[in-house]
């Protein structure tokens, strides 16, 4: 079984694969170490869930690196880049001129291809029965904004600077706009200040901040740090390196309002609005992709439309917290495993047919036949997007979602029936709802003799009016207990997936 | 510093022009130097260039644009084959809207076929939209011309630099040119850093800058006319869009806003034609977005602007004639080119030529050298290697196996040999490797590519910057700045 990155998702995923009965484990990590994108995040609020402790992204990290480790099933590749996934459908004839390639010819439908690249092997092929997908996320950059302006030095993402910080050591610039504010910008905000920088101002295009209000409160507010609602930076001025940035107010549709136009002057312009899951091989692997989320279409096992593929963690759908990403990669990682161990106990079966096994027969291998109809989930008024899109009808699962706006309180149906009430919703916090057995028959008993094809979930989102963005109530504060979500949430501009 | 470096002739300008004409030169023995104001080679018009090689049916028959376009399109296979440039003879379409429209394809076909363009074809609109099914379903007819095609212009400007370079020639960047003493027998050059160079011709390839450094030579030139166009590159998802570069009818302004598959499998809209009064506005604008997508739209529909991942712009210098001018002075020793606007590209390699004839006219000896190589060392491409060549390249340098630039696959080696090439800066390193120009733009390789020219030039990261001057991309080691006081102290 081949697990694809060594952040969060991809620990979590191999560990509760090992734990499922997976003979043979490989994380394929780029990097010289494990951990992801937490390596960099000093800030703590991280496992407040799942630990009941604010830790550090490197401390989160290292309460599953040590048992990767000490897994002699647990094979960790660093320093490797994949360069392509091709699921067994496609495998083609091997390059003949490689010399030494997998042991066997590829003529068993149950292979998935890996190729990859490290320093000392160089060129790598591997075969795995399963694959987890878990390579997380890319930040949405300024050429996908089209800020106007020119191009100088000074223009950076949040997690680069991120990195240039705290893992280089070195500060890229000393007076600061962040556009964007969703956590990342706003942990950024603190950092800055922390390292004697100036933020002259945090620019949000939304009405209300993207990102917790404790962060609001934490990063921007106990640092008389302004933040400008319902403003967009509209154009980047300086020639070698940034001087300043015009800000302006934006209306209902986020188009600039002439006549509000402020000139800021800074030497450096960060950017956190938005992050995209990172996709490149599952396009490459034909893994077919929701608009909505950026990451793959998944049924409740995280497995995708590919038999056999996985998908989990910020690769998926961008997360808020991390605790959500290590229990969402249990799911896939268990469910790998289980997948791995059907093909292999029945590859003789598979390999007596030959090469040309068909998928459908394959499909009986695994356990998950496409005779099995699932129920397409769909995010209808209200919802920006639900996971997964893919259920297996009667099966306990839990739905996570976004809402498309903030309100304080939001109604949710399925099929037109009711599933659940939340107080203080908000596009930035994921919302987990649980799907059980009781629910499935009242849906099918609504459905009658028909067959569930089709789930769509709606939310009904009553506003608040009387209370202003960013204030909100103790009773909320407390229940809202988390902080230090180390990536933003969602999206400030246009959907996510862009 | 205090004296005079001589050379034969002195080429000012490293741009796609100015280095055509340096590798022109240096196959014979004669000492050519070039200077180049930028950091980096290419860096003036050149890099913002929409990189298309025309076919050569919009210039008028007899003028300067026609004849050096046809002549220079058909000289481009041998020498990207030579200089190891990726190069596409794509093909261009020119697409009809309107039933008016259809009668100047016709115009332009027999213009093309005057000027020595072959294969020009004439489509119905049936023909076309199989050829090309995301036309828009209104076109009426197009005009195709096969020998049209694709090029990065920085990395041609970059390859011919690099084969002059290796063929004797001495290319200086970082060179403002601030006088020029003009002699009865030579030129006296002084830069910015009074560096003097003693030439016995001068050419003047500086594009933009050409009239200022006329003037210098107290030549009375009608000014260039400075003309920004804005360009917006789509994601390579959305490159197989369209095969052909799509043109519409021309305007008397520009050849119009295009739709165009990019040598690297990317999409790019442009350019915009905005005449202005000054030479250094290279802004992209909100105007010039919408004038773009609306245009291209038109003509492709499909086109859909949040596939747009990075935009830039750049300034031409537009002839004052309306057509490449030839300026000589002091004899013929000096050659002012002025107004080098499109088909500036396609005609580079037939200007190198004429200027060769006009150097040789004026008394330029030419004795061909010996050991002239017109070919440059293959570039290692990684993304584009075997898997066998892959694994070949890994096992004479690991560097190939780190990928440092995820979303084109391009590897600490060769970024090494970039700076090796000649790459001094962030973008001189994105320029010649293209890490750094995909999805993520630069955000995750960016840390890397300082680090590794950091250590390659054996500069603190402190002092990369992202294209030289004062572009620094860090200010401050990070615990250093806060323990003298921060920003409050500054």
């Amino acid at each position: 079984m081949a697990v694809i990155g060594g952040g969060p998702a991809g620990l979590a995923a191999a560990l509760a694969a090992r734990k499922a009965g997976a003979g043979h484990v490989t994380i394929i990590e780029r990097n010289h170490e494990l951990g992801g994108i937490l390596q960099q995040c000093i800030h703590n609020g991280f496992g407040l869930h799942r630990f009941q402790e604010e830790l550090t992204g490197p401390e989160y990290a290292y309460r599953f690196i040590p048992a990767v480790e000490a897994d002699a099933a647990i094979e960790v590749m660093l320093n490797t880049m994949v360069l392509s996934l091709t699921p067994h459908q496609e495998n083609k004839a091997k390059d003949a001129e490689l010399g030494a390639g997998p042991p066997e010819p590829i003529t068993s439908p149950a292979w998935h291809e890996i190729k990859a690249v490290h320093p000392g092997h160089g060129l790598i092929t591997l075969q795995a029965r399963a694959t987890v997908l878990a390579m997380g996320c890319r930040e949405r950059s300024r050429g996908a904004l089209n800020i106007p302006g020119t191009r100088p030095a000074g223009v950076f993402t949040a997690g680069t600077v991120q990195r240039f910080v705290n893992m280089e050591g070195y500060m890229p610039g000393k007076k600061v706009v962040i556009l964007g504010s969703g956590d990342i910008g706003l942990i950024m905000a603190r950092r800055f200040t922390l390292e004697g920088a100036s933020v002259e101002a945090v620019v949000e295009i939304m009405p209300y901040p993207a990102g917790l209000v404790r962060n609001v409160a934490q990063c921007l507010e106990d640092f008389g740090i302004p933040l400008y609602l319902s403003s967009t930076v509209t154009e980047i001025h300086g020639k070698d390196r940034v001087e300043g940035v015009t800000v302006s107010k934006v209306d209902e549709n986020w188009q600039p309002i002439a006549g509000t136009e402020r000139y800021i002057p800074c030497d450096t312009l960060l950017l956190s609005v938005g992050l995209i899951p990172e996709n490149e091989l599952s396009l490459g692997a034909g893994i077919p992709l929701d608009p909505k989320t950026g990451g793959a279409i998944v049924d409740e096992n995280r497995q995708t439309l590919v038999p056999g593929i996985f998908a989990c963690g910020n690769v998926l759908h961008v997360h808020d917290l991390v605790d959500y990403v290590s229990e969402e990669a249990e799911i896939a990682g268990a469910a790998a495993a289980r997948y791995a161990q059907k093909i292999a106990e029945d590859l003789p079966r598979a390999a007596r047919k030959g090469p040309e096994t068909n998928p459908s027969q394959l499909s009986q291998v695994s356990g998950h036949t496409r005779s099995t109809r699932y129920c397409v989930v769909k995010a209808e008024a209200g919802i920006r997007y639900v996971l997964p899109q893919r259920l297996t009808p009667g099966r306990e699962t839990d739905l996570f979602l976004r809402v498309t706006e903030p309100g304080e309180s939001a109604t949710f149906t399925l099929n037109g029936l009711r599933l659940a009430r939340k107080r203080q919703v908000r596009p930035s916090e994921m919302i987990r709802l649980p799907l059980r057995t009781r629910h499935w028959e009242q849906l099918q008993k609504a459905a009658g003799k028909q067959a569930l094809k089709e789930l769509r979930l709606e939310a009904e989102i009553v506003s608040s009016p009387d209370k202003a963005p960013g204030k909100e109530s103790r009773e909320v504060k407390e229940n809202n207990d988390r902080e230090g979500k180390e990536i933003p949430a969602g999206s400030n501009h246009s959907t996510a997936t862009r | 510093m205090g004296s005079n470096n001589h050379c034969d002739v002195l080429v000012i300008g490293g741009g796609v022009v100015g280095t055509a004409i340096a590798r022109r030169l240096c196959r014979y023995q004669l000492k050519i130097v070039l200077l180049e104001k930028e950091e980096e080679i290419g860096w003036g018009t050149t890099k913002a260039n929409s990189g298309i090689i025309h076919a050569g049916f919009h210039s008028p028959p007899g003028s300067w644009k026609a004849r050096l376009c046809v002549a220079g399109n058909r000289q481009y296979d041998q020498i990207c084959e030579e200089l190891d440039v990726p190069f596409r003879r794509n093909g261009l379409m020119m697409v009809a809207q309107t039933e008016e429209e259809k009668g100047i394809l016709q115009k332009y076909k027999q213009q093309g076929e005057e000027n020595g363009v072959e294969g020009l074809e004439l489509l119905d609109s049936e023909a076309a939209h199989r050829l090309e099914p995301a036309l828009a379903p209104h076109i009426q007819a197009a005009l195709r011309a096969p020998s049209g095609g694709i090029i990065a212009p920085f990395e041609l400007a970059i390859a011919q630099a690099e084969n002059a370079a290796a063929n004797g020639a001495e290319i200086h960047t970082g060179q403002t040119v601030t006088s020029i003493q003009c002699k009865n027998d030579c030129f006296l050059v002084t830069t910015q850093d009074n560096t003097r160079w003693q030439s016995t011709f001068l050419v003047n390839a500086a594009g933009l800058f050409a009239d200022d450094v006329a003037r210098m030579c107290n030549e009375n030139v009608d000014s260039i006319v400075p003309r920004k166009g804005e360009e917006y590159v789509l994601d390579q998802r959305v490159g197989n869009l369209v095969q052909h570069t799509i043109f519409p009818v021309p305007t008397e302004k520009s050849k119009g806003i295009l739709v165009i598959p990019t040598a690297e499998g990317n999409l790019m809209l442009g350019p915009t034609a905005l005449e202005l009064p000054y030479k250094d506005d290279v802004t992209t604008t909100r105007e010039g977005l919408e004038e773009i997508l609306s245009f291209t739209r038109r003509l492709v529909p499909q086109l859909d602007r949040r596939d747009i991942i990075t935009s830039f712009a750049g300034v031409r210098a537009g002839s004052p004639t309306g057509d490449f001018i030839f300026h000589r002075s002091h004899e013929g020793r000096g050659i002012h080119l002025l107004g080098i606007e499109s088909p500036g590209l396609t005609a580079a390699p037939a200007i190198a030529d004429h200027i060769l004839e006009l150097l040789q006219e004026a008394g330029l000896k030419t004795v061909e050298k010996g050991d002239f190589n017109p070919r440059r060392q293959p570039v290692i491409r990684f993304k584009q290697l075997s898997d066998a060549e892959k694994q070949r390249v890994i096992e004479q340098n690991p560097l190939y196996a780190h990928v440092v630039c995820r979303c084109e696959t391009v590897t600490e080696g060769e970024i090494v040999d970039a700076i090796r090439r000649g790459a001094r800066t962030v973008d001189g390193v994105k320029f010649r490797t293209r890490a750094g120009m995909g999805r993520c733009q630069g955000g995750f390789c960016t840390p890397h590519v300082v680090r590794i020219l950091a250590r390659e030039l054996g500069k603190s990261p402190l002092e990369i910057t992202k294209r030289g001057k004062n572009s620094n991309l860090l200010m401050t080691p990070a615990k250093e700045f806060i323990l003298e006081g921060g920003i409050v102290s500054d």
